[in-house]
């Protein structure tokens, strides 16, 4: 554990920023403990790493950590992403959003670096609420969950991110959550590894604005569901449809070898430079 | 390599392809941009070019939003990069233009300007967007807008774009009108070497004295591409020397201050204008965009008839050239401001006249260009009254 604790406090700009702004027991500090253990384990160096976040308390991550930090605008963390992997692709992108900020406002940009299939590892820390603004729906609200805008219960759909992702065009997509840290640290190792766009959603709990208006007496309490509920995709899909209510499937749920569009961009130029004879 | 057979190639261009020539030669090798009306062609020549550079990146994104975000983090990264718009997509990159200010990220903006609101006019000449490039985003900030006349200037006004973004670390955005945008006219390709082309200042002390968002003397700090050790963080948050948030008052009104004073400091370098025979004019116009080209023709016409009239072409439109549009109002007895909009410099050069010259307004909004022969009319009309 001190060990642990050492590197992670030889990746933060521990003088300038802290104490940090999480509610005690907010998941979110568990991914940035898990993303730094990675990046050490891979040995990348602070300067090729770009950590680029949206707006959210999930974006907030992005100020703690020394690397390249860009905290962006509201769901356009991956536009951000996109523009500096194309300038430089000798930089490791790590995007870093809220399920409001990637599902919601940023929805469509999403969508389009899944089917661009731009090289990046993407995580969406998903608390099924907005925490920074209070605790209103999000696109991942269960149904029927109480939130500042939900006062009656929310009535919509949620989205899965995981089929959402997958189908437009992915390459590689997983799940954990911050109860299975064993788990998100694999993850997110191959996530940095692997070419192409990298999805890994993490559900984390956020008690201050979700967990207190739906009947999770303590933050415990919500860990503890997390534990209970989650279960690897391959068990998940061997239970009948009515057993698979309110479980969480954790895993890998897409693994494919594509090139980044950065890969396939500088392919294209070379190809048209040795047409033009100037090779 | 073809860029030096094609030094002195002469072309029969549209100011929007005159804009991707001017892109090139200041060094743009990066563009991200989403298709409209009438700008378009920008995006289409700039898919041809990029390829062929050894760097250059060509992306058409999902939206206005998204081409903002990828230019601004190719911009953190090093390059220097454009993106094309009309109307509504200016609109919606307002709010990363906004985000470009407080972060101080360079790059450059055309705008084919449409008549609006909303979807507007796409096909005819407008200059509907000049206060919405000066306050179109939320919050207060100097921004830099220049405008062109001809095919020409274009290309040249493109340069400048890119080289006052890079010395002052602030987007700027370049207004051209349908008519110069679609135009085509005979330019000789410059000698790139006629050209000065600036790049943002890197920083060269050690890793750890870098101050990302420090007070210089300029008001401009220097600015490392990504990647090579010089570490900081950037965000749309007012934040301190060291780019991290705060709401300290002090702190706050040290960034305000600078962020105004790396443009108001360099006023006499940004601020471009032609004056035409306005030594001795009773009469001057006030223009820009296509409308200054009919103007040049109407006060040549007007001087034919005796009348002492001038022209005063605005490049700049912000900052707005105040001092020399006062002194012209100072010494001449009418100001005649002709616009393909309701009056949106008019309500400048009123603001700067102060009650010196008396001030005519000439307001075109349905989607026709002014032409010389009405602009005579009307320099004439101000005369005899
Ligand atoms: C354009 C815009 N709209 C709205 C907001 C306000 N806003 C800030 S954070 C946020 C939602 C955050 O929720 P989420 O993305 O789920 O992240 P979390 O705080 O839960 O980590 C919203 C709506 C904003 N900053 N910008
Ligand atoms: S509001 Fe929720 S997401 Fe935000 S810091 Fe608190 S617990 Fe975490």
């Amino acid at each position: 554990m001190a060990e642990i604790t050492h590197i992670i406090h030889e990746y933060l700009r521990h003088n300038k920023k802290f104490p940090h702004v999480y509610c005690p027991g907010c998941g979110h500090g568990i991914v940035l403990g898990s993303l730094i253990r990675c990046v050490h384990g891979l040995g990348l160096s602070k300067d090729e790493v770009v950590l680029v976040a949206g707006i959210g308390c999930s974006g907030r991550m992005a100020v703690y950590v020394d690397f390249n930090t860009i905290h962006t605008t509201h769901g356009r963390a991956l536009t951000f992403a996109t523009g500096i992997k194309m300038a430089n692709p000798r930089l490791k992108v790590i995007v870093v959003m809220g399920d409001g900020d990637a599902l919601a406002i940023g929805g469509n940009h999403l969508i389009h670096a899944a089917r661009r299939n731009i090289g990046l590892t993407a995580l969406i820390l998903n608390n099924n609420i907005y925490g920074m603004t209070g605790g209103q729906k999000s696109p991942t609200s269960p149904e029927g969950t109480v939130s500042a805008t939900t006062p009656y219960g929310q009535l919509e759909q949620a989205f899965d991110v995981i089929d959402l992702v997958r189908a437009a065009g992915a390459p590689f997509v997983a799940r954990s959550t911050v109860m299975h840290a064993h788990l998100l640290d694999k993850l997110l190792v191959k996530g940095l590894t692997n070419p192409g766009f990298n999805l890994i959603e993490v559900m984390t709990p956020c008690h201050t604005q979700y967990g207190r208006k739906n009947k999770f007496k303590t933050v415990v309490d919500m860990y503890k569901w997390y534990r209970k509920q989650a279960l690897s995709v391959e068990k998940y899909n061997a239970l009948p449809p009515d057993k698979q209510r309110d479980r969480i499937p954790i895993g890998v749920f897409q693994d494919k070898q594509i090139p980044g569009l950065e890969e396939r961009y500088a392919a294209m130029r070379n190809q048209l430079r040795e047409a033009r004879g100037e090779q | 390599m073809s860029s030096r057979k094609k030094k002195h190639k002469e072309l029969f261009a549209q100011g929007n392809e005159a804009v991707v020539e001017g892109a090139l030669l200041a060094g743009c090798d990066f563009f991200a941009g989403y298709p409209i009306t009438p700008s378009t062609e920008i995006a289409e020549e700039m898919s041809r070019r990029l390829p062929l550079l050894e760097n250059g990146v060509f992306l058409q994104m999902e939206d206005e939003i998204a081409s903002m975000g990828a230019i601004i983090g190719a911009s953190l990264a090093g390059r220097k990069v454009l993106t094309a718009t009309s109307g509504p997509g200016f609109s919606l990159m307002q709010e990363h233009i906004g985000y470009a200010c407080m972060a101080e990220v360079p790059l450059v903006i055309v705008n084919v300007m449409r008549g609006g609101p909303s979807t507007g006019l796409p096909t005819n000449p407008a200059q509907g967007d000049v206060q919405q490039a000066r306050w179109g985003t939320h919050g207060d900030h100097p921004i830099i807008v220049l405008s062109a006349v001809n095919v020409r200037e274009c290309l040249e006004m493109t340069v400048t774009a890119f080289n006052f973004a890079e010395k002052y670390r602030t987007p700027v955005i370049l207004l051209i009108d349908e008519v110069t945008a679609h135009t085509r006219e005979k330019i000789t390709l410059p000698d790139p070497s006629t050209f000065q082309i600036f790049s943002r200042v890197a920083p060269s002390m050690p890793f750890d004295w870098y101050t990302p968002f420090e007070e210089t003397m300029k008001g401009v700090p220097c600015m490392p591409p990504m990647g090579t050790g010089y570490r900081f963080h950037t965000t749309g948050l007012t934040h301190d020397s060291q780019g991290f948030p705060t709401s300290k008052p002090q702190e706050v009104e040290g960034l305000m201050n600078r962020l105004f004073r790396k443009i108001d400091q360099h006023y006499y370098d940004i601020q471009m204008v032609d004056e035409i025979q306005c030594e001795d004019a009773e009469i001057a116009i006030v223009a820009y965009g296509s409308v200054a080209r009919s103007a040049e023709l109407a006060v040549e016409l007007a001087r034919e008839q005796g009348v002492r009239a001038g022209l005063v072409k605005l490049k700049t439109l912000f900052p707005f050239p105040r001092r020399i549009v006062e002194r012209v109002a100072r010494q001449s007895k009418t100001l005649v401001v002709p616009e393909m909009n309701m009056g949106q410099i008019s309500r400048e050069v009123k603001r700067v006249n102060n009650g010196m010259a008396r001030v005519v307004t000439m307001n075109r909004v349905d989607g026709q260009i002014i032409t010389p022969s009405e602009l005579l009319k009307t320099v004439l009309g101000s005369v005899s009254r």
